[in-house]
């Protein structure tokens, strides 16, 4: 029966099942005469990129054609590496709507041990449309109250989850305790404060708000030392030692191997955060840093790299200039700090596929084209701490390409071929044929 | 109408040369346009500068019309009254905040027309009201003078949401319908009783005409709406997703003898393009919002492609104060998915949304004797790199980037001795 389905209407059998593109088949091959955006140097033009085995092992104007791999001819085309989404929820939500596609946020104030990686669905749909639109590595992350879990650097191409991995345990994430009005991320209205406070019990106001900060400081604090002491007992081999899984996940970020991605958007945030890590001595990336143009003397001094939301985004207070959010990628890159883009739209609606138009927005407010690209690219790659493997056009580097016939941050560019660790990914994409179908509906 | 003009009509004229006009329906002009009195009064190569004219050199830069925006719910200070499965009698324009900020970051996104509706929360909604972003004037007077009301319809998850227990957070009532047939049956119910209503009137209209003495019938403001919607006096804008929604609510309008004047969201449309162009309906979608909820899985952001090429009155609208703020950035996705022509890509922001409000006479494209409404770019709209960085509407310059600019650190002062004053400091001086 399906069987006769898939030969009379060959586009339905298509629909039903996307598999990935075959491991092993093609990953080799040569572009010949393209622009070449390498993203870690000049642009070459008439440039070629020899890829074997799935990695980039040529880069240059004058490479020899090689007699054993498939060679694509690149003229008129532009080379850019692969775009990195740093932080998204792609693969661990189907449906925002519907509870039982959802993998984002544990029962709990404390999950180390969660890892994104054990929950992306290699079969959402999310990840052809994602990739597509040239996002080729997605950080995807657990969300929640202080620590969530950890986030996972994956490939959008894989038969498994595990093909998928670029890097499962990439960071943990920390949402810091902030005083913010409940139900809402714009934070604390004054407003809504218990100034009123002769009536007394608002339990909505500053004070109550302040002790619960205070509260959630302290028990994050008290999680930090219970993972001192449980590697303490265990270099000791104390016998009343016992392994505990969370304050395992942890040794890594107390180690200073692992950094902790924190999510902190208010200037208050911000601050609080990096003088926490200074006393924690662990090493963080700041994340949705909104007001990180409020800080970034202290968050250049201490080094710190920082993932920026969507620039297409509201201004956090009614007052902030309208262009707040658009300005601040160029904020950043003016006062020298590492920074990278993620789209952080798993909440409302997932839509990771428009990384390049969150950059190109920046573009629009002073931030230099390259830097964009680079935000979303190789500087992504180097705070995730895999600019050995992705993010540029390098010898070296996973073969994560595009082939384009333009500017990957416009719109209207179209991929024409697009390469993830060499293997060429299918284009096409349910709603491509969802489209191609209805066309052709006839009137 | 004549306030309005009048007001607005005392703005000296205003030359922009040398620019990239995109008329969007007349073509691409490369030279001046001319606004004065509020309208355009001219586009050409060649346009002199009338005497005490402002010049605007607009060397590398483009001109469009004010983009206009067929759903959103900015400056409404209530969304949705959801007590009851039909609320006609309430109307957005009621509850209209003229300092909203969010009106001022549209018009800086290029928005000069806003739809403002009602929410979605139940089969027939409250009225709704066309505004021009006119920042700094009353409610009032940012009503768009003479655009015919409307009325907000919704169908699927959202109405049927109240009749089930599980749904919509605190509600502990059912409220029917919990089922898209039950929505099916609420909008019959309505325009039965709509209809019987209107009837009633009519016959003691009559008797009034011939002279005979009548007991008038009593004034009911819910179906007073909904004669309105069946005299077409009144647009229905109607909230849906699905095809099988969509097609009930055309057997529906076709039944009662009313027409369905656009169909909002509308992700399936592409499934059902045959049948809204044949009922003459418009369509109003997102570019690419899907995947949020169950009834949004076969969103495709080709929907507005298709509908385009089925020869529908497309347009994308924002539903959002952030989406709101770039809706030419959303036009250009049409591009590639769908490959629309650029100026295909234009009309869904500009002359569809105002055909689809019956509004394009006065907004909508840049032709001579329209409103001024008219946005100045650093850059092709359709550029993700590009930005607004002047907005007139009627003539009158509402929006200037570099004044906002060079205003922000007055406002910082000012803000300063606010925050101080409240923090009970000696920042105030007033």
């Amino acid at each position: 029966m399906r069987l006769a389905i898939a030969i009379l209407i060959p586009s339905l059998a298509a629909m039903a099942a996307t598999p990935p593109a075959a491991p092993g088949s093609d990953d080799s091959f040569f572009i010949k005469g393209a622009t070449v955006h390498t993203l870690a140097g000049a642009d070459i033009e008439n440039g070629s990129v020899l890829v074997r085995n799935g990695k980039i092992i040529g880069v240059g104007k004058n490479l020899a054609v090689p007699k054993d791999v498939k060679v694509i001819d690149g003229k008129g085309l532009q080379v850019y590496p692969g775009m990195i989404d740093s932080g998204t929820e792609v693969g661990l939500i189907e449906i925002n709507a519907v509870r039982e596609t959802e993998d984002v946020q544990e029962i709990g104030k404390f999950n180390p041990q969660l890892v994104a990686a054990t929950a992306v669905n290699p079969s959402s749909e999310h990840i052809e449309v994602t990739r597509v639109n040239g996002i080729t590595t997605v950080a995807t992350m657990p969300d929640g109250v202080l620590i969530s879990g950890q986030v996972s650097l994956m490939h959008l191409n894989g038969w498994t989850t595990d093909e998928m991995g670029v890097k499962p345990r990439a960071g943990l994430h920390l949402t810091m305790p902030a005083i913010r009005l409940p139900g809402g991320r714009g934070g604390f209205t004054p407003d809504s404060s218990d100034s009123g406070g002769a009536a007394g019990g608002n339990p909505t106001g500053f004070t109550a708000l302040k002790a619960a900060f205070d509260k959630e400081m302290s028990e994050l604090n008290e999680f930090f030392e219970s993972a001192h002491r449980y590697k303490q007992m265990k270099s000791a081999k104390a016998p009343d030692f016992k392994p505990d899984l969370k304050l395992e996940a942890m040794q890594a970020v107390i180690d200073g191997t692992e950094p902790i991605l924190v999510t902190a958007r208010r200037e208050r945030e911000i601050r609080d955060a990096i003088a926490w890590a200074d006393k924690q001595k662990v090493k963080i990336i700041l994340c949705d840093a909104v007001e990180a143009n409020k800080v970034t003397k202290e968050i250049k001094e201490h080094n710190i790299s920082v993932i920026l939301g969507p620039a297409l985004s509201l201004p956090l207070n009614e007052d902030d200039a309208y262009d707040r959010a658009y300005v601040t990628a160029a904020d950043l890159q003016k006062a020298g700090i590492l920074f990278s883009m993620a789209t952080l739209t798993g909440g409302t609606n997932l839509a990771s596929r428009n990384l390049p138009y969150q950059a190109a927005q920046a573009v629009a407010f002073g931030l230099p084209h390259e830097d964009a690209l680079k935000a979303v690219t190789t500087n992504a790659a180097k705070i995730w701490g895999v600019g050995d493997q992705i993010g540029t056009v390098e010898e070296g580097k996973w073969a994560d390409l595009l082939l384009t016939d333009g500017d990957p941050l416009e719109a209207k560019t179209q991929i024409k071929l697009l390469f993830i660790k060499g293997k060429t990914v299918d284009t096409d994409t349910r709603q491509k044929r969802l489209y191609d179908q209805y066309l052709g509906r006839p009137q | 109408m004549a306030l309005a003009v009048s007001a607005f009509a005392a703005d000296p004229p205003i030359l922009i040369q040398n620019a990239t006009i995109l008329t969007v329906t007349k073509g691409t002009v490369k030279g001046s346009i001319l606004l004065q009195g509020g309208k355009i009064a001219a586009i050409g190569d060649k346009v002199m500068a009338p005497p005490g004219a402002t010049v605007i050199d607009g060397a590398g830069k483009f001109v469009m019309p004010g983009i206009i925006d067929c759903h959103s719910h900015i400056m409404a200070e209530a969304i949705n009254e959801g007590t009851v499965s039909v609320s006609a009698m309430v109307g957005i324009e009621d509850v209209l905040n003229p300092e909203d900020v969010a009106i001022y970051r549209a018009l800086a996104g290029g928005v000069t027309t806003a739809n403002i509706l009602h929410g979605s929360a139940n089969a027939i909604g409250g009225k709704t009201v066309v505004t021009k972003m006119r920042w700094g004037k009353s409610t009032d007077e940012m009503k768009f003078e003479g655009a015919l009301p409307g009325i907000k319809f919704a169908l699927g998850e959202n109405p049927k949401r109240a009749g089930n227990a599980q749904g919509f957070g605190t509600t502990t009532t059912l409220r029917y319908p919990a089922t898209r047939m039950g929505v099916e049956d609420v909008i019959r119910e309505a325009f039965n009783d709509a209809k019987d209503y209107q009837n009633v009137w009519k016959l003691y209209n009559a008797k009034v005409a011939k002279g005979d003495i009548a007991i008038p019938p009593a004034r009911d403001l819910k179906l007073d709406a909904l004669v309105e919607v069946l005299e077409g006096k009144r647009l229905v804008h109607a909230h849906c997703y699905r095809q099988d929604e969509i097609l009930m609510l055309i057997h529906v309008a076709d039944d009662y003898g009313f027409k369905i004047r656009t169909f909002q969201h509308v992700l399936e449309g592409y499934k059902v393009a045959n049948e809204i162009k044949a009922h003459g309906a418009g369509a109003s979608t997102f570019a690419d919002w899907w995947a949020y909820k169950m009834e949004a899985k076969d969103a495709i952001p080709y929907n507005a492609a298709i509908m385009v090429k089925k020869g529908i009155v497309t347009s994308l609208n924002s539903d959002d104060a952030e989406l709101m703020r770039h809706l030419d950035k959303e036009a250009a996705k049409t591009l590639k998915y769908g490959n629309l022509t650029e100026d295909e890509a234009l009309s869904l922001i500009t002359i569809n949304p105002a055909k689809q409000l019956m509004i394009d006479k006065r907004v909508g494209s840049l032709e001579v004797g329209k409103d001024a409404d008219v946005l100045l770019f650093d850059g092709h709209p359709l550029s993700n790199m590009s930005k607004v960085v002047k907005v007139f509407i009627d003539g009158h310059e509402y929006f200037d980037r570099d004044h906002d600019i060079e205003g922000r650190p007055a406002k910082e002062i000012e803000k300063k001795a606010l925050t101080g004053k409240r923090a009970g400091t000696t920042g105030g001086q007033n």
